[in-house]
């Protein structure tokens, strides 16, 4: 595959671009409604760039951070702008030139811009607290770096709550080479979550009340229902099992669709954000999860797309008809409409509580069908950390501990059932993991590999297979309202309330690929393992049970060593986790071909291992991207020194 | 009034509660950094500290015999760990009679010992007033609150009054969800008392079983009218004292309220 016409599509939806944000601004002064587009919004078909000038090898742009009372979803609202839109403006830079991007905050509080993926040196990465003291009313922040990377990311703010404010925008390095894949036509596709309330009363009613903007909890009616279904005792078995823990199998978004406004490139889907395209055309969307809290599920029904980038790095393409998005993660595709008509972006929330959407379409005003939505999906066994969500298993071999003594004996049957189940992921009986094993062709696992060729793979043997976990003495303590025993590898498994079938394909980690090995080909020499853990009750999240506020001192990485850093999800949330300032390598079955990622999502019950080299000296954050998770203290510093 | 002797005893338990509770968390630094550190920077994600006052009963209550309006609220102020909570609980007689009573209004310091559980200790107050002469008395506190298997809310106390009397409250409660905002809430409530204290109606034994059945509607989750049923026996030496003043030891009401929180 080579890149061909990349340029000339490249050229094409520049000057769009460029006409629409000029037009726009001027006749948005006089009508501002009624088609036209107001000056703050992005245009409604296509993306909005930021101006930048050439000074040698530097590119430079100007960024001023402000309050601009706009309309969302037709209501008043007064978001965060940079350079006075939500999203921000796209800035587009080039790798292996320089940068300096001048941030002006005109707010009356301290402000900042984080560079989300990008590697730099750590006083240009943004976070307040961390690498610089933040950028105070009034004043300007010159960030000044190298860039020598490629891809599709993101920046925000990286203070309090304003990214749930509309302060981030879309962030391109095109490569110096060109690609490996074609396309005619690109668009961004920043997918976030607007609200009208304050965030700080956002944050403290998840603190005062716990399941507040959960409108989608288990009724009576739920269970009589389940009782028809299943039987009574089945039922029961389950019920009992949740409610020994006292967790919700419906808890899956802290915040809903009840006070979200999904928006796509800043707009709502009454708004009807617009890609042009002509049939025949390629098109690739750059879809970036820009939202505070939601994890969506994106299709665009009747097309199959191609991910060929993750997180902004080149993987061997895989064709899909859904992907599910972390909060921070990227995901480019290429989606080829051969039809004159109206094809619908559709980015549901995991919850089902609520949906993004847009359209492609050969012409603007024009909109594709709003599929069928589905049903909230419900949390299974698979959540609790033991086998791969087989639901019909017996519930007496739950692997869940409990904060507390209160769980009864037979639940501690974790180890026989992952024998039982003969998987080679539960690996308890692995006597060290040594045994080899293609990914594809495990019991238990099913091949999500949706057609590509893995036999030029070396056999796949999973790094923490047989691996002894350990919760400290006291699991965790306060901070974390349960432990995952035996917690598994997921990699394979799409997702709650997907389900990855021959007529539906849908990305799952171990289809990420890389095109080549990375540079650092050196086996790990040290293992560091982190736990996600949390309380819903009193809406306290941390790592290892202890919040920011209780641990003492950074995570300290030694420069340039070889590191493995093994994350064990001991809650009943999805978490996207983001390290600044190095790739996490994530050990999917792709052995060398590893794909490298800045954010990775676990599932709950979920271990992932990721190798790294710390190349960057400085102080990096390393938090769950859910923003309130990490307000709330699911936050470190980690220390290259 | 007698507060000035009433807090004086239980002075002394909520400094050695609180010390005790507060000894191990007491010198932690935080996660910042070695270059924030020498910088001096704040903490990129500071501590939040917040609080809720929250009226879960506030309700008309229609007997037999006397109508009154009953209250019951709890409120608290700090962090995840560490809180400053309040809880009162009482009814004032509007028609069929005269006066009422704060059977209790704590202040109390609680502490999250494991993920659903915190230990509470404080001082109490509990005053009955008209028709005839008022009667108070101040207790010294100790409680544990929290959730238990199964989404049972638990709040259990020992409280002990300033003449030495010692009583264990316990009160439980639950939400069935009819629908997303219709909710069925049955309560369950009893009290056991070590000494026999004649003032206050109170036997040795088990004093009195409380039920309650109420279904409210949540317009919002702040704001959630109802209406019920409670109930209330009085048992043992309890109820011998209750007919002795000439009172019903069965009290069956009708309320109708709102439950609220701000």
């Amino acid at each position: 595959m080579k890149s061909n016409n990349t340029l000339t599509a490249d050229g094409l939806s520049r000057r769009r671009f460029l006409r629409n944000a000029t037009s726009m601004s001027v006749l948005a002064a006089l009508y501002g409604v009624g088609g036209l587009q107001p000056a703050f919004a992005w245009p409604r078909s296509g993306n909005l760039e930021a101006e930048k000038e050439a000074d040698g090898d530097t590119d430079i742009v100007n960024l001023t951070i402000d309050r601009t009372p706009m309309p969302i979803d037709g209501k008043d609202a007064r978001p965060i702008t940079v350079n006075g839109t939500v999203p921000g403006p796209l800035i587009r830079l080039k790798e292996g030139r320089d940068v300096r991007i001048r941030v002006t905050n005109n707010l009356d509080e301290d402000t900042s811009i984080h560079w989300h993926g990008i590697l730099l040196p750590f006083e240009m990465d943004g976070v307040p607290g961390v690498t610089f003291p933040g950028i105070k009313p009034g004043e300007t922040f010159e960030y000044h770096y190298p860039v020598r990377q490629s891809g599709t990311y993101w920046y925000h703010s990286h203070s309090g709550l304003q990214e749930q404010e509309g302060h981030y925008g879309p962030l391109i390095v095109d490569p110096a080479d060109p690609e490996p894949f074609a396309y005619d036509r690109e668009y961004v596709v920043m997918l976030s979550d607007w609200t009208f309330e304050d965030p700080h009363d956002v944050f403290r009613k998840l603190k005062v009340a716990e399941g507040y903007y959960n409108y989608q909890k288990r009724t009576v009616q739920d269970l009589l229902e389940d009782i028809k279904r299943k039987g009574w005792e089945q039922t029961m078995r389950e019920r009992a099992m949740w409610g020994e823990m006292r967790m919700s199998s419906r808890d899956l978004l802290d915040v809903t669709g009840s006070t979200y406004t999904y928006l796509l490139n800043g707009r709502s889907p009454a708004d009807n954000w617009t890609g042009l395209f002509q049939p025949g055309e390629k098109v690739r969307l750059r879809v970036i999860n820009g939202s505070a809290m939601s994890f969506f599920d994106v299709r665009v029904p009747g097309l199959k797309m191609t991910v060929v980038q993750a997180d902004g790095q080149n993987i061997e393409p895989v064709p899909v008809d859904e992907f599910r998005i972390g909060v921070a993660e990227t995901y480019d595709v290429i989606v080829e409409p051969t039809e004159d008509r109206a094809y619908t972006i559709f980015a549901e929330a995991m919850d089902r509580s609520g949906y993004a959407a847009a359209t492609l379409a050969t012409r603007e005003g024009e909109r594709g069908e709003i599929p069928e939505r589905r049903p909230m999906p419900e949390r299974g066994m698979e959540s609790m950390g033991m086998d791969h969500g087989d639901m019909d298993m017996d519930m007496d071999h739950g692997a869940m501990d409990m904060g507390q003594n209160d769980m009864s004996g037979d639940m501690n049957g974790g180890k026989e059932m992952a024998s039982d189940a003969s998987d080679p992921h539960a690996g308890h009986d692995m006597s060290g993991g040594g045994q080899a094993m293609n990914g594809a062709d495990s019991a238990g696992m099913k091949d999500d590999s949706g057609g590509m060729d893995m036999a030029d793979d070396e056999p796949y043997e999973w790094p923490l297979a047989g691996r002894k976990i350990s919760h400290g003495h006291d699991d965790h303590g306060p901070g974390a309202a349960m432990v995952a025993s035996n917690p598994q590898n997921r990699m394979s498994d799409p997702g709650i309330g997907l389900e990855s079938t021959e007529d539906h394909k849908v990305l799952v980690y171990d289809d990420l690929r890389a095109l080549a090995p990375w540079p650092d080909e050196r086996e790990p020499e040290r293992e560091i393992e982190l736990h996600l853990t949390g309380n819903m009750e009193r809406y306290m999240w941390s790592f290892d049970g202890k919040k920011f506020s209780e641990v003492d001192g950074p995570i300290r990485f030694h420069h340039n060593e070889r590191l493995r850093l093994i994350l064990v999800n001991d809650t009943m949330m999805d978490h996207p986790i983001h390290l600044h300032g190095m790739w996490m390598e994530l050990e999917n079955r792709h052995g060398k071909y590893r794909p490298r990622k800045h954010t990775l999502s676990l599932k709950p019950g979920e271990m992932v291992s990721a190798q790294i080299t710390p190349e960057h000296k400085g102080d990096w954050a390393f938090h769950c991207h859910l923003l309130y998770h990490m307000d709330a203290g699911m936050f470190r510093v980690v220390s290259v020194a | 009034m007698t507060m000035q002797k009433t807090i004086k005893h239980p002075t002394r338990w909520l400094v050695t509660a609180c010390a005790l509770a507060l000894a191990p968390g007491l010198a932690w630094a935080d996660g910042r950094g070695d270059y924030a550190r020498e910088q001096g920077w704040d903490s990129p994600v500071p501590d939040m500290k917040t609080g809720v006052l929250l009226f879960d009963r506030l309700e008309y209550a229609a007997g037999d015999d006397e109508d009154s309006v009953d209250w019951e609220f709890k409120g608290w102020y700090g962090g995840d760990t560490n809180r400053l909570v309040v809880k009162g609980e009482g009814e004032h007689v509007v028609s069929g009679g005269d006066g009422g009573e704060i059977e209790a209004l704590d202040l109390l310091y609680g502490r999250l010992i494991a993920p659903y559980w915190s230990v509470q200790a404080g001082v109490g107050y509990q005053l009955e007033y008209g028709p005839g002469p008022n009667h108070d008395r101040g207790f010294a506190v100790v409680g544990l609150e929290g959730l238990a298997p199964y989404w049972f809310e638990i709040d259990t106390s020992l409280r002990v009054s300033e003449d030495g009397d010692a009583s264990v409250d316990f009160e439980a409660e639950y939400d069935f969800l009819l629908t997303q905002r219709l909710v069925l809430q049955p309560r369950f409530g009893t009290s056991f008392a070590f000494q026999e204290v004649e003032e206050f109606g109170v036997g040795q034994g088990v004093n009195h079983v409380k039920a309650g059945l109420r279904l409210r509607y949540e317009i919002k989750r702040e704001f959630a009218p109802y209406i019920g049923v409670r109930w209330k026996k009085q048992l043992g030496d309890t109820a011998d004292l209750a007919r002795a003043e000439g009172h019903d030891t069965d009290d069956l009401r009708f309320v109708a309220g709102v439950r609220m929180w701000f």
